[in-house]
Parts: C-alpha cells; structure tokens; sequence
C-alpha cells in the first residue's frame, strides 16, 4: 500500500456499439482492453486490479465477469483481482469511482475499469427492466424504464411547460446529429426536430425519438497513480473529483419527478469540492446520460445550467449545440448509443478523451475541464466525474 | 435415455444467433405487512403503514419508515379514493407487457401520505389529446375493483375519474 495518490486516466477503448452479431460478450471485453491499454502503451500484465460491471440480466447470461475473465488476463496466472459492481444506469459510473477509490488510497497504481454489455441480445429491454421493480407491487403495472423516464416529462409538462415536447425534440435531434462525427455511435441518423415530433408515442409523453436505443458494448479504462503517471501515457486527464448520491426505491417518498432534487444536490456537493462557482466558465463540456430526450433539460437545470423549468432556453438559444458556448453529449450521448451497464463508464470515457483532446472528430476546442453524468435505478442514482487537463 | 433436442441457429448476415429463454421459477414472499396488505384488498379495503415516529402512513405499506429508519407500528385503513397526481399513457406494445393503451399514474389515497401506484381507467386513452380532456394532476379518482379477487394487487383494477371530473 503506498501513500494517497491523485489519479489520471491515461488509456481508453470504447468499442463500436449497436448490434454486435461479430463478437461473444469477452470478444467484447478484449476488444475494448486491448485499445485501452495500447492507447496507454502498457500490457495486461502492467494492470494490478480489474474493477468491472455490467447491468444482469440484459445479457441473458448471469454473472458475466465469469466468462469475461479471460479477456482481464485471468489466465495468465497473475492473480489479479477482478471486483464486480452493478447499480443500473450508474454501473458504469459505480465503476469509475471505483478504481478511482482503489488508485486514490495507494491501494493500487494501475487499475483498469471495464464494463461489457449486450443489451441487442434481449427480444424486449423492457421485460428485463420490468424484472428489477418490486415484483408484487409494481412489475404487473409492466413499469420499465421507459415509464420512468415518461413520469418525469408529464410531470415536466403539468409543472412548467406545455410545449415540453417541441423542446425534447431538440434535444432529440442535437445529440442524433452529434452522433454522425462519431464513427463508435450505434444510431447513425440526421433526425430533424421535426421527424422527432412526428415520431410514434412509445409512452405519453415521450416519443420513440426521445428514447435511446439497445446497444451492445465495451468501454475499458486505464486509470493510473501520480506515481505511475510519469512512467505511462502519452496523454493524461486527471480525475478531479468524483461523487455519487443515492434516493429511495419508492416513488411516494422521493421528490416530485419534474426536478432531479438529488442530482442538484449532488452537483452542489462536487462543485463546493471542485472550486465550481460557476458552471459555464468551468466546463468546456458534458456529457450527460440522457436516455430520454426530457432527461438533459431536468440536468440542464439541475446542474445548475438554469433556474428550475427554464432548461429549455439553452435549447432555444444553441448553448448546448456542438458549436455552442457549453457543448453537452459532443459524442452522439445516451440517445444515440446504450449499452446500459457501460453507458456511465463511456461518458467518463468521453469526459477524459477530450480533456486529453483526443475526441477525434467530435472533439470540442481547447477542453480543459469537462463534467460526466449518469443516473440509474428507479430515478434513484446519480454519479458525477469532473476531469481536468491538469492535476492541480 | 436423455433426449437431446437440437439447437437451431439462425444465420444473420453469414454469422450465427442462437435463440434463448428463460423459463425460472419463483415464490416472492410478500412478508408479513404486504400479506395483510393484500388479504385487505381481497375484502376491498386498502390498508397503509403508520410510522410511529413521523406518523406518515406509508403506501404501500413497508415494514420500516425510510425516513426516520423505525419499524412501522400499525397499519391503518385508507379511503380507495383519492387525488391523481401524475400520469403516463402507454402506446406502444412492449413484448411480455400489457396490451396497449393503457395508463399508469400516482394517486395519493386520502388518509395516507404517499401516493402509490397503479393504472388509471375509465377514460378514452386512444390518443393523447382525448386522454387530456379528463386526465390531470388535482382530479378525483376512485378505485374500480377486480370481480375476481385473489389477494394481490390486481384486486384493483384501476382507479377512474368520480362523476363530475369528466
């Protein structure tokens, strides 16, 4: 055990995501270790310890890590540790803060943090989501996530907005066309605003455009001690905090589902940590987990982006867009690509390669500092990750 | 002799998927405050938890307050009749589901404090637009209750707007 450490992230493999007939769920693993660690220019063997999620039972496979072991140099004969967590929507993020915990205390210098997810192999994602509601209360109502995310745009609507939709829309179309400068993207489609209101109703009031897809998908991450950092990478973005909040199961106890209470108070938390007084001067961009298009304007205003209700002006005023003063979800975000389980590991991920400018084609201008979102459970967790280009 | 049948894959652009099911069994222990809970609505009656800290009556009713972290002291009657407060419409077929449409909202039981859910009915939900001429936060709705009932949540059929809401 060594001292206290600051941590950098300084490899990251993100697959392609979509319907991944090419690969078995450790193809998968592999595929985004190896990336991971030739971008950090190291070897499995360099790793000390494998934190790693998924989202069961997605995949029809429980307990994936077992069959994935191999991909994480498990039969090397290393005597590794491969540690599992799974918080829904927030695995990704749960994973992340993780190993970050792990290589912060001097525990370990090398970690790697990994989530694999087949969500395209299920017939009906909502079947499976329908499996982790209470089962004698609330699974015959045939609650799943979609129904979660609807409850927070009516609520949304009857609170402040009306036209709520024609704003999801937006957001609908922003990310989608986000999603075209980045090859990894499952949906690959120039949705205007207007095919996104004309869209079928899955559940009132969202729309099929305002859902993301299912996607399958690997995101593997190298995170390093300060110790390590002068040794390995060629690019380093330091995690410089990273905080998670949990809420109750039952609807009749938490807030009001037009305002993400708990994400605000989350935020507040991580900002009086990061020195954040302001939000647009800190960050140069987000990336948000917006599995429903309602879901960025409820952050928007809970990131405090925007008094409560009016998180639609950002949409109106362009502030958000790719070219906009604060981009949010440059990558294509959660309505283009979800592999759940791994859905908050990529926007860390996306959060670290443009700090380290290496976003590629969906790289926002001279980022230095960047936020990265997810939530999970029954509107339950949230997790935020800020990185910096500096480790002060 | 074990009989093994043949697994069939079928070929999607030149490579292979294998279909699957699960087929596992269980038996969900209600525990005993959702027993009583459910052996109420099978008389038609719905019951909530009281906490004896806070004196919050919980819907449903759990064993313990999350609030104040004690274990809840009585369970008490609540009207089957209350306040809708928030409401989804689903429309689209999502497969192992109900067959659409049909609505789910929160509806806040007179007598007790948290709202719970279940589906809403009574109303022409086949487009929005028609569904918003009755349904909205702040209505009256009263439970409609199963001919048959078993002890379960489904002894409630749904909870429909009172005359005079529509």
């Amino acid at each position: 055990m060594s001292p206290p450490s600051k941590v950098a992230v300084v490899g990251v493999g993100i697959t392609k995501f979509g319907r991944r007939l090419d690969a078995t769920h450790p193809d998968l693993a592999w595929e985004a270790t190896k990336r991971a660690l030739e971008t950090a220019g190291i070897w499995i063997d360099d790793v000390d310890a494998v934190v790693y999620g998924t989202m069961d039972p997605f995949d029809g496979v429980a307990a994936p890590e077992r069959w994935d072991s191999a991909a994480y140099g498990a039969g090397r004969g290393s005597g590794k540790p491969i540690i599992k967590v799974t918080t829904g929507g927030t695995t990704g993020m749960s994973i992340a803060l993780l190993a970050h915990a792990l290589v912060a205390s001097g525990k370990y210098d090398v970690v790697l943090a990994t989530g694999v997810q087949k969500v395209s192999e299920n017939i009906e994602a909502q079947q499976v989501l329908n499996t982790a509601v209470d089962p004698l209360t609330d699974r015959p109502l045939g609650i799943g996530a979609i129904a979660v995310g609807a409850m927070q745009a009516s609520a949304y609507y009857f609170k402040y907005n009306r036209r709520i939709e024609e704003y999801m829309a937006l957001v609908a179309s922003k990310n989608r066309i986000n999603a075209l400068r980045n090859p990894v993207s499952h949906l690959q489609i120039r949705l205007t605003p207007e095919e996104a209101l004309m869209s079928p109703y899955l559940i009132w009031p969202v729309k099929l455009a305002d859902s993301c897809p299912s996607s399958d998908g690997a995101v593997s991450v190298v995170m390093v001690s300060d110790r390590a950092a002068k040794r390995i990478g060629n690019a380093h973005a330091w995690v410089k905090a990273v905080d998670y909040i949990a809420d109750t199961y039952w609807f009749g106890t938490k807030s009001d589902p037009a305002d993400w209470t708990n994400l605000a108070l989350l935020a507040r938390r991580i900002y009086r940590k990061a020195g954040v007084r302001d939000p647009y001067r800190f960050f140069d961009v987000m990336e948000l987990y917006d599995a429903f298009s309602i879901q960025e304007i409820l952050e928007y205003e809970a990131l405090n982006l925007a008094p409560p209700g009016q998180g639609t002006r950002l949409l109106e005023e362009g502030v958000t867009e790719f070219h906009g003063q604060l981009p949010v979800s440059p990558s294509g975000g959660v309505l283009s690509s979800n592999p759940v389980g791994v859905t908050g590991l990529w926007r860390f991920a996306e959060a670290a390669l443009q700090v380290m400018g290496r976003a590629g084609e969906h790289q926002v201008k001279g980022v230095q500092r960047a936020l990265a979102h997810a939530w999970g459970g029954a509107l339950q967790f949230h997790a935020l990750a800020i990185l910096s280009s500096s480790p002060e | 002799m074990s009989v093994i049948q043949p697994l069939r894959p079928k070929e999607v652009s030149g490579l292979f998927v294998f279909p699957g099911k699960w087929e596992i069994e269980y038996e969900y222990a209600a525990g005993r405050v959702l027993t009583e809970f459910f052996k109420k609505l099978k008389e038609g009656k719905i019951v909530g938890s009281r906490c004896p800290s806070c004196k919050r009556v919980l819907m449903p009713p759990r064993a313990f307050c999350e609030r104040c972290m004690v274990e809840t002291s009585e369970l008490v009657e609540v009207k089957d009749e209350g306040v809708l407060l928030n409401f989804i419409i689903v429309y689209r077929k999502f497969y192992g589901l109900p067959d659409p449409p049909y609505a789910i909202g929160l509806v806040k039981l007179d007598g007790a404090d948290e709202p719970m859910l279940h589906f809403i009915g009574g109303v022409d939900l086949s487009t929005p637009e028609r569904a918003l001429q009755v349904l909205r936060p702040g209505i009256r709705v009263k439970a409609v209750w199963s001919e048959t009932r078993t002890g379960a949540i489904t002894d409630i059929k749904y909870f429909a707007p009172v005359a005079g809401e529509k």
